[in-house]
């Protein structure tokens, strides 16, 4: 089964196109590496999967049901979750709370305007948390927490909602040798349940990530197939290397 | 926390017994401000909406209390939770109005949406007889208990206004309470987690009206009169103010920034003709030293105190 469809799909901001005429096809539990040099439209496309921007034109199936017009919200309850390039985190709250939250997305309790917010799903939380190995700082606000931490979080958040589809938008980014060692662990601990899309934009660290690599250049899709095809491809070589 | 709110209430219990008839008028006019500016302080506080319109809420309850009273003569049983469920019922049309916006643009809507109503409220003399505003109204008497004397009527506004900022109280600490100020932090970390933001958003906003209308209640009988300024942006203004003074998004926050506007208000105005100005230096000093507002500020310099000594 098809996780993931992208028929056509076009985005432009003032006549200025960001994704131009992308076609994917990202099959159930496969890992998929989108890179390309910057400007290349890798976190608008993952805007428009999300429904964060709307396409102007193209469709997007998500295990085969057409999510191109449906709110960002809606897609989540269908199973797909993500992490942001920038990290997006509720600062004042504890990362048990922030993990919570995420949690409390995908649940009918979120209605409940009178009780209290049910210890199950602290627990649920501070599993999650101890999952990529943040359980000793689940109390600790977000804003008191180190970087590579956050990006944890991140992670922590998307996974806690058992996503089908995950899109992971450069986790890698700004992290020291060593978080880059822990978080790759944590990515690699994924069942295979989820079908995991990751944006990178250093192509040394995350090509031995990928089952199949998609190089995305100007908005369109120049390059696709295994790590050795897209390494021994020249126009990858042009799009890195400029020659 | 819970030994402090005990003890305030048993102070507030036997306040009439120690004090003149004037302040305990006063008293009951913090009241029905604080849960005025508590249901400001939902939608500002913990869903990150300013609004300069809430007063459309306290005077349409208030007026469909007075003309439900003056032309159709019913009971107050039948007119409090009609003007109630009227007032409740036009924030569900507001809310889908104002929240095509946030920030400035849902400020300016919600001003625009209230002076609408303040201006058919002047101009529609027939039915709210303009600037003479409605007059002859009478307190309820709920079970047989006469309302007219100030102490038992401080004692229904404190009863009310407990029982309001309690379920505003819950609310807050609830699952939906939680999700209303993930809302306001960052709304777009929200859709992707699966929330209506907007849905969010529209829920509180009625939610909050509804309380500002409860408030209207109280207000109307305490004055046993209305006029359309309470619809004013002037009264909106100053609930907005109280909320920012005391401090927005905590719960004591709205109480104490109503009992700084109301004291400064009716107190200051018998002494100073130009109160105003006092209470706009009241508001300067507070956002220079205290810009998170009284609640938080004292708390903060309480902890710089302590950890000092």
């Amino acid at each position: 089964m098809e996780a993931l469809h992208i028929q056509g799909l076009k985005k432009s901001f003032g006549g200025l196109p960001a994704i131009a005429d992308v076609s994917l096809s990202i099959q159930e539990g496969e890992r998929r590496l989108i890179i390309g040099p910057n400007g290349a439209g890798k976190t608008t496309l993952f805007n428009l999967l999300t429904g964060d921007l709307p396409a102007d034109a193209g469709s997007i199936l998500l295990f085969e049901s057409n999510v191109t017009r449906l709110a960002t919200h809606k897609r989540v309850h269908l199973g797909l979750a993500r992490t942001y390039q920038i990290i997006t985190l509720f600062p004042r709250d504890t990362l048990v709370h922030n993990v919570a939250l995420s949690l409390l997305g995908l649940s009918r309790v979120r209605w409940n305007s009178f009780g209290s917010l049910p210890d199950s799903i602290y627990e649920s939380a501070l599993a999650v948390l101890a999952r990529v190995g943040l359980e000793a700082l689940a109390e600790r606000p977000i804003a008191e927490v180190a970087y590579g931490e956050k990006r944890r979080v991140e992670i922590a958040m998307a996974l806690a909602q058992k996503p089908r589809l995950l899109l992971l938008d450069e986790p890698l980014a700004g992290l020291s040798r060593e978080e880059r060692g822990t978080v790759k662990q944590v990515i690699g601990a994924i069942p295979r349940e989820t079908t995991v899309v990751m944006i990178e934009h250093d192509m040394d660290t995350a090509l031995d990530m990928a089952d199949r690599i998609t190089v995305l250049h100007y908005g369109r899709v120049i390059v696709e197939g295994t790590r050795a095809e897209v390494v021994a491809d020249p126009k990858t070589r042009e799009v890195y290397l400029g020659h | 926390m819970k030994l402090r709110v005990f003890g305030t209430l048993a102070l507030l219990a036997v306040l009439p017994l120690g004090v003149g008839e004037y302040y305990v008028n006063l008293a009951s006019q913090v009241f029905i401000f604080a849960v005025f500016a508590a249901s400001i302080n939902l939608l500002l506080g913990y869903g990150g909406l300013p609004t300069l319109g809430h007063a459309a809420y306290l005077g349409v309850a208030a007026y469909l209390s007075a003309l439900l009273q003056i032309k159709l003569g019913l009971s107050h049983w039948a007119i409090a939770p009609l003007a109630l469920i009227g007032t409740t019922v036009m924030a569900c049309g507001f809310g889908l109005i104002a929240l095509r916006a946030t920030g400035l643009g849902f400020l300016m809507l919600t001003l625009a949406l209230s002076q609408v109503l303040w201006g058919t409220a002047y101009r529609w003399v027939s039915m709210t007889d303009g600037d003479n505003g409605l007059r002859g109204l009478a307190r309820p008497a709920p079970f047989g208990i006469n309302l007219d004397g100030a102490p038992a009527f401080y004692y229904f506004t404190l009863l009310v206004a407990v029982f309001a900022i309690w379920m505003m109280a819950r609310f807050v600490s609830s699952p939906f309470g939680a999700t209303l100020q993930g809302a306001r932090d960052q709304p777009r970390r929200m859709s992707a987690l699966g929330y209506h933001v907007w849905l969010i958003r529209w829920v509180a906003f009625v939610y909050s009206a509804f309380w500002g209308a409860v408030s209207g209640l109280l207000f109307v009988y305490y004055h046993k009169y209305i006029h359309p300024v309470s619809l004013s942006l002037a009264n909106s203004a100053e609930g907005l103010l109280a909320v920012i003074a005391g401090g927005s998004g905590t719960l004591a926050g709205p109480i104490v920034g109503a009992a700084i506007v109301l004291l400064l208000k009716n107190w200051a105005s018998a002494y100073i003709e130009r109160w105003n100005m006092l209470l706009g230096f009241v508001f300067v000093f507070i956002v220079v030293f205290m810009p998170e507002g009284v609640v938080p500020g004292v708390k903060r310099l309480w902890k710089r105190y302590i950890s000092r000594a």
